[in-house]
């Protein structure tokens, strides 16, 4: 069932596509259509998934005997979380790219190949497989933003694409050498990660593949992509950047990188686990001072994301599930809060500088948006009860047991971090009166919210509620996936 | 020797014979028939029937496969040489497909005689094991490209392409004819495998290891590796395009083919044997050569402004690619050489099909002359696409495992001390280069809006058919490598390298 996800999102790319050029309804309803049904397969998959097996088989090939590589698809909580997160976000991206008029049975088609590589690498249990999957990820990324992007949407567009790529290079190394050492002709992750290579070889190893997917996770000082990159995307685009293909890089991490070298996490540890907190505490002071709305957004994803990477260096299990809660719940929060700047203010207002949207009223004119952007702000902050709250928390916990100090630093992190929101909020949505007053914008000139957003902010905010009240419903996925024999040899060297 | 011998040696030639014959009946058709007719009727009847021979004689080897060998290695027959040389008739037929609007001559029997001649050229070059015959055919191809680059008698960048191939081809000519010389000498024979064993019995030589430079430049020209390359963006930018796409192709798959069994064959291989001299000597001249095209090609493409200009330096780069390859070992090398110099010339074929459309219909290679045209030709820019992300190696198109297999298997050699992983690097890290510039291209065509008066395209048939099959080819070589490479792999196997 799984499966189908990735081909049901090819199939749907290539439908988009050969939708008429003028009949954007057309593909909007193929568009719609193709996200619900790989949501479905994605429940459905959930659902039957019974999450004390640990790695189960999706689909098996073999591909190309002559290098032992093999179509290997597989499955254990850590993919489910992701799948079901890729399916939310999926939906949700069509919904609020209800308003794209231009070429879009290319935009769509293009979201699509996205999509389908993203569902991909979640999947792929052979190592050349996800790297397929992840390759193919990157090139959708570009167009989507040089063709429907805003400021600066060239450079913006070749920076992702280059750091993914460079990023992706380094992982190839990593991959190429790891399987030429091992000399077991196979690209199987299981066998790979069975194998122990020297720590010596590790030692380089380790942090060439770990680095090249952070990249893409948006560790410091790799990030620099992420912000320009987000803000210059189109909204659907900047929801799948943040909310998908962000937690790609992390996953790579977590199932490539540690699981195959995990003596050269511990070496690394330390080095790691502090440039992912500088990320935490450099990103929320970022987006303290920006003028951008949705660079503020933006960075604080990469500080948002950095709990990621802390809770996987931790080399605890509580820290790793923390992690992998933090890859569902920003990806949720993100694309809210993507979501809301990029299509209901900046599509409206047609302007995203802090300063001009706090004369207008917004508040009056967008009351959907304040509610929403609130709530995602809550959420963001890691208030409790919502899913950021049980995620950061775990990794906090994580952390403090490896390093307390780093951990100390992290929680000062979200301490600015419920600074900028709130001010951003405040800035936006609830200015002084006097500055309202004296703008002479109009509060009906902004067109409402339309349905669909409404649709699709909701079906955010209740995933993001549902986890922050009912963790279990994913930490029954996730925790026992790391007992599988993918993680025996990381389990080992963390002492579990 | 006695009548039947010849008979039986025409035979086993018969491919051979058809193209040649195909090369005489164009000549003829062309100057007793055709004479008063117009000039697209002529081109379409003469490229049909080089199509038509190309055709009959990938037929005939399929049909007819047959095993063999003549003394001295002089012509030898045997799957994989089979296999390169339906690939090369496959990339001469495919060019003929595509010129078939070209406009730049009134000589068509000729232009289309000497293209079929190259052809038997690059056809005897990957069939012989025999230095005496590699220089002869070796001479048949160059000649023939370099009055095919020269053909467009209006242009003065023709014409100035011609020279420089010339002059550079010359050259190199004289420098491969000294080497083989040089090993004639040393070992008293030109075949190549009892030379390998007389090299080895000879032990590291200076003056086999000067042989092995002369040999290393005479090929590199042919390759366009560095710094032999200077010939390549004048001649790939003057040249008519079909002459171009032909030099970018099956030239290239006949040499790599020829180079690879020269080297790996003659020389010996490393990590293996005992002459660990001469054979460090050969990996540490390749591997310079490998690393200095990737660099240069990589960083001169990013500042051109022609498109063909762009493919030639991307050419280079791809050369220093390929040259990774001769570093693995034996059977796996072969493979992944041609596993990869195969998918490259496909898909190199494909972009000047789609260029040769632009060239026509906007009349001109520049960056911009691609402005909108996703636009304009809406299938033809997807094939583009999946022209230049196959170069730059992007998954799942064919050109990402060709590179993918080639790292694979330089790296599989020693692999617990990675002697190359330091090319293999360098070789990802331009990759990363590259792709900067081909999204330029796919940037004007895909993200650039074209003028306000700017038309839909008019493509001709049989551009689009041929251009969709190689984007397809592709598509599927990069999905399912396996049907290349499985076939490879058994012929390689089967001779035991």
């Amino acid at each position: 069932m799984l499966a189908w996800t990735i081909y049901l999102s090819f199939f749907g790319a290539l439908a988009c596509l050969l939708t008429p050029r003028a009949n954007p309804r057309a593909t909007r309803a193929v568009a719609l259509g193709t996200a619900l049904a790989g949501l479905f397969c994605g429940l459905k998959g959930a659902l039957e998934f019974n999450p004390t097996n640990g790695l189960e088989v999706v689909a098996f090939a073999h591909w190309i005997p002559v290098l032992g590589i093999d179509y290997s698809l597989a499955a254990d909580g850590i993919s489910v979380t992701l799948v079901l997160l890729t399916g939310l976000a999926a939906v949700v991206g069509v919904l609020f790219s209800w308003n794209v008029e231009h070429r879009a049975n290319e935009f769509f088609a293009l979201f699509f190949a996205l999509i389908g590589g993203v569902y991909g690498v979640f999947l792929s249990l052979d190592l050349f497989l996800l790297f397929v999957f992840y390759e193919i990820a990157i090139v959708p990324k570009y167009f989507l933003i040089a063709i429907w992007g805003s400021t600066r949407r060239d450079y913006a567009a070749m920076k992702l694409a280059l750091y993914s790529f460079i990023g992706s290079g380094m992982v190839l190394i990593g991959m190429l050498a790891a399987y030429a050492v091992s000399g077991l002709s196979s690209f199987d992750l299981q066998a790979l990660a069975q194998y122990s290579f020297t720590v010596d070889f590790q030692r380089w190893a380790f942090p060439l593949v770990f680095v090249g997917f952070a990249i893409l996770a948006g560790m410091w000082p790799f990030h620099t992509w992420a912000p320009t990159g987000h803000s210059a995307a189109p909204t659907a685009a900047s929801m799948l950047l943040a909310g998908v293909v962000m937690k790609l890089g992390a996953y790579g991490c977590l199932r490539v990188a540690m699981t195959l070298f995990p003596e050269g996490l511990k070496l690394w540890q330390h080095e790691l686990a502090a440039l992912a907190v500088t990320g935490i505490v450099y990103g929320a002071l970022v987006a303290l001072v920006q003028k951008d709305f949705k660079f503020v957004i933006g960075y604080s994803s990469v500080s948002h994301m950095g709990f990621v990477l802390l809770g996987l260096v931790t080399l605890n299990e509580i820290g790793w599930s923390g992690a992998v809660l933090q890859m569902f719940s920003h990806g949720i929060i993100a694309g809210l809060l993507f979501g809301v700047v990029g299509r209901m203010v900046y599509d409206r207002a047609h302007t995203r500088e802090l300063d001009k949207l706090e004369g207008m009223g917004l508040v009056r004119a967008l009351p959907f948006a304040a509610v929403t952007f609130v709530i995602a702000g809550f959420a963001s902050m890691g208030m409790p009860g919502f899913s950021g709250f049980v995620a950061e928390l775990q990794v906090l916990i994580g952390a403090w047991q490896a390093f307390p100090k780093l951990a100390i630093l992290a929680g000062v992190g979200i301490v600015i971090g419920v600074v900028y929101t709130l001010k951003t909020t405040a800035k936006v949505f609830f200015p002084d009166k006097e500055a309202a007053e004296s703008h002479d914008y109009h509060a009906h000139e902004l067109e409402p919210i339309s349905i669909p957003e409404r649709v699709g902010a909701a079906l955010l905010i209740l995933s993001t509620v549902l986890i922050g009240l009912h963790p279990r419903l994913l930490l029954d996925l996730i925790v026992p996936s790391f007992k599988s024999p993918l993680f025996e040899g990381l389990r080992k060297v963390a002492g579990l | 020797m006695n009548a039947p011998d010849y008979f039986q040696l025409l035979s086993a030639l018969a491919p051979e014979v058809i193209v040649v014959s195909t090369a005489l009946l164009v000549l003829a058709v062309d100057l007793l028939g055709l004479q008063n007719r117009p000039r697209s009727f002529r081109m379409s009847i003469v490229a049909g029937l080089t199509a038509l021979g190309c055709a009959t004689a990938i037929g005939w080897m399929l049909l007819k496969s047959t095993v063999g060998a003549w003394p001295g290695g002089m012509f030898v027959i045997d799957p994989l040489n089979q296999t390169v040389k339906a690939v090369i008739l496959l990339l001469t037929l495919f060019t003929a497909l595509l010129s078939t609007e070209a406009k730049f001559t009134r000589h068509v029997g000729e232009y289309f005689a000497l293209i079929l001649l190259a052809t038997v050229g690059m056809m005897f070059l990957a069939s012989t094991e025999n230095l005496l015959m590699v220089f002869a055919s070796l001479e048949l191809v160059s000649l023939a490209l370099y009055v095919l680059v020269a053909f467009n008698k209006q242009s003065r960048a023709s014409a100035e392409g011609a020279m420089k191939y010339f002059l550079f081809g010359g050259m190199s000519a004289a420098f491969l004819l000294y080497g083989f010389s040089l090993l004639y000498g040393l070992t008293g024979t030109t075949h190549v495998p009892q030379m390998a064993q007389k090299l080895l019995a000879l032990g590291a030589d200076p003056l086999g290891t000067v042989a092995l430079v002369m040999v290393v430049i005479g090929f590199g020209f042919k390759l366009a590796a560095v710094p032999f390359h200077l010939w390549a963006p004048d001649a790939y930018e003057g040249a008519p395009l079909p002459s171009a796409a032909l030099i970018a192709s099956g030239s290239k798959v006949a040499s790599v083919f020829v180079f690879a069994k020269v080297m790996l064959l003659g020389f010996n291989q490393p990590g293996q044997g005992s002459n660990a001299v001469a054979a460090g000597g050969w990996t540490l001249l390749l591997s310079i050569i490998a690393a200095s095209s990737m660099v240069l090609g990589n960083l001169a493409a990013i500042r051109q402004s022609s498109v063909r200009r762009l493919i030639a330096y991307s050419a280079i780069a791809h050369a220093g690619y390929l040259l990774i390859g001769f570093l693995a070992q034996g059977g796996e090398a072969f493979t992944s050489l041609l596993f990869y110099v195969t998918t490259y010339a496909l898909t190199t074929i494909g972009a000047f099909g789609v260029l040769g459309v632009v060239e026509a219909q906007i009349g001109g290679d520049q960056l911009k002359d691609f402005a909108g045209f996703s636009r304009r030709a809406p299938l033809l820019a997807g094939c583009l696409m999946v022209f230049l992300l196959s170069l730059a190696g992007i998954p799942p198109l064919a050109g990402f495992f060709g590179k993918f297999y080639l790292f694979a298997a330089a790296l599989n050699n020693e692999p617990r001390s990675l002697p190359f992983l330091w090319l293999v690097v360098l070789g990802i890290a331009m990759s990363c280069v590259s792709l900067y510039y081909y999204l330029q291209v796919l940037k004007q065509a895909f993200v650039v809006e074209a003028d306000a008066n700017a038309r839909p395209l008019t493509v001709p048939f049989l551009s689009h058919v041929v251009v969709v099959l190689l984007a397809a080819a592709v598509i599927l070589l990069g999905c399912m490598p396996g049907w290349l490479l499985d076939t490879l792999h058994q012929a390689v196997d089967k001779l035991g390298w």
